[in-house]
């Protein structure tokens, strides 16, 4: 294939390498050697992970978690325009300052669907198996190209300007990646089993209605464990629908796994370590509280929790 | 024994600790728990962190939304909301949710996101149009609004995606069963997920409604206390 997922990698380590360079050299903040080190190491995480071997890339992951818990990240100083620069600036460019935004979304949809077995010279033109992050690399790409011709900016603008919203995020930003490293090694040492058979010792199997519930919320909370429904579904599925819905019940298996792993979701949107869709978008907005979001979400969540329970029990009568 | 890392996660979070922090303390024991080398401990978390390396890729969107930002963008959301009369804070989110949600049950995942879509357009429509209606907006309530606007993106995403056949979730499931021997139909799996699908699209749009509702009440009261102190004065 022409565009891999390294390739993607790559240009989001550059991005992270390249923003630390300024970090190095940031005088106003009070930490800009322990912060420059902690993206420069991140980036080249993200540049080289195909070529570091495993124990080195674990260790390195371990130095940037060092470096956060001994408080080696500050804030600096970004240079960001005025709200009267921004004002000025908007009015000069109005509406077509959705473009670029807009290409974001629509090249990666095209691309999605546009690019599927898209070959050239008898080669794929973007890497399959990952077509819509390949997609969404090469939509922001364009949009970036057409952002900066717009706006007659210099690269190095988008540079300091990622800067600071990637330091507005922090260590947020690695959050997910080391979530899903725990997820492997709660896998590898067993936890779900446990945990699954810990809940079938607890409830009454001969009732449907309680053993419907005790899946739904097994799922829920393993996935608020887990931080991924997808780790939550193999286990509490093995551990209780199987033996217990499927086959003592004799349940059909294709609304108890599409309504389980909704439920899975509503744990989902109910925890911190589902990083990237709780505390990362809570660091991008700015929000004080970094559980703002989790808060908002969790009545929505116990309700449709409750409703995909009693889904689950009608459609099994 | 192995449920220590479990232990470890929740009290961590309890007290606050910091997250990265409790979440590779928690894989260091769970890990040395279950009788793991140091070495194959520390082998296993660069090979995850490398595998997850696609959870980062919000990164690429950063260099085009900062610029977009130092342009003027999250202004230019903000003044096209307030042109519209109609427009609140509980109906633009809505209207983007229906959207996601429609949209990932059609397979296009794509369409939103944090990064792209929410923090640069989304978050600033809803404030727009919450400062266009009431004026002055404290700034714990513009932080509800934005947490709200992250929010519609993640519920709406969630329980669309599954409605379309060839999402990872229903080709997990069907996988899973195939290794157990039970027969399963990709099919019949997308179409068991719509009750639940528009049970959260009534649910959120509820929700959604009484956010407005709560905007109106709280920021209509400040607005009133304000011209009756003048008045007084």
């Amino acid at each position: 294939m022409f565009i891999s997922i390294e390739l993607v990698y790559i240009f989001l380590g550059i991005i992270a390498i390249a923003g630390s360079i300024y970090t190095f050299f940031d005088r106003n903040n009070p930490r800009r050697l322990t912060s420059g080190l902690f993206y420069l190491l991140y980036g080249i995480s993200l540049l080289l992970g195909k070529v570091i071997p495993s124990f080195y890339m674990g260790l390195l992951a371990i130095v940037l978690v060092v470096l956060v818990g001994f408080g080696g990240l500050g804030k600096g100083s970004y240079g960001e325009a005025s709200l009267e620069e921004r004002k000025q600036n908007q009015k000069r460019l109005g509406k077509w300052l959705f473009v670029p935004a807009l290409l974001i979304p629509i090249l990666t949809v095209a691309g999605t669907t546009g690019l599927k077995g898209v070959k050239v010279y008898g080669t794929f033109l973007f890497d399959q198996k990952n077509l819509t992050l390949v997609s969404l690399g090469a939509a922001t790409v364009v949009a970036l190209i057409v952002g900066l011709l717009m706006t007659k900016s210099k690269p190095a603008v988008a540079i300091k300007e990622s800067r600071r919203l990637l330091e507005s995020i922090g260590w947020a930003a690695v959050l997910p990646q080391m979530l899903a490293t725990l997820g492997t090694i709660f896998a590898s040492a067993g936890v779900g089993t446990v945990v699954s058979k810990l809940v079938g010792h607890v409830i009454p199997t001969h009732s449907l209605f309680w053993v419907v519930f005790a899946y739904c919320i097994g799922m829920a909370l393993f996935t608020m464990i887990m931080g991924n429904a997808f780790a939550a579904f193999p286990v509490m599925t093995a551990g209780i629908a199987i033996p217990l819905l499927i086959h003592q019940f004799g349940v059909n298996a294709n609304h108890v796994a599409a309504i389980g792993m909704f439920a899975g979701y509503c744990g989902t949107l109910m925890t911190p370590m589902a990083a990237n869709f709780n505390i990362v978008p809570a660091a991008l907005l700015d929000l004080k509280d970094k559980n703002r979001v989790i808060k908002v979400q969790t009545p929505t969540a116990l309700i449709i929790l409750g409703v995909n329970i009693v889904l689950m029990y009608l459609f099994s009568l | 024994m192995v449920l220590i890392g479990v232990a470890i996660v929740i009290i961590g979070f309890i007290i606050r600790l910091n997250p990265l922090l409790v979440v590779t303390v928690a894989g260091l024991v769970t890990g040395l728990v279950a009788h793991q080398s140091l070495y194959e401990i520390i082998s296993q978390f660069g090979e995850a962190f490398t595998v997850n390396r696609y959870m980062a890729v919000f990164i690429a969107t950063l260099p085009v939304i900062g610029l977009l930002e130092r342009f003027g963008l999250r202004e230019q959301a903000e003044s096209v909301v307030s042109k519209i009369k109609a427009a609140t804070a509980g109906r633009i989110l809505m209207l983007y949710f229906f959207i996601r949600e429609v949209a990932a049950a059609f397979g296009l995942t794509s369409i939103g996101g944090h990064a792209q879509m929410v923090c640069p357009l989304i978050a600033p429509m809803a404030e727009g149009a919450a400062e266009a209606k009431y004026k002055k907006v404290p700034e714990d309530v513009k932080e509800t609004i934005r947490a709200h606007a992250a929010a519609a993106d993640n519920i709406g995403v969630f329980f669309g995606e599954d409605v379309f056949v060839a999402v990872g979730a229903i080709l997990l499931m069907q996988g899973f069963f195939a290794q157990n021997h039970i027969t399963s139909d990709p099919l019949k799996m997308a179409l068991w997920a719509i009750p639940t699908a528009i049970c959260a699209l009534i649910v959120h749009f509820i929700r959604l409604f009484l956010l407005d509702r709560s905007l109106d009440r709280k920021l209509r009261n400040i607005d009133n206390a304000e011209v009756s102190k003048k008045k007084e004065a």
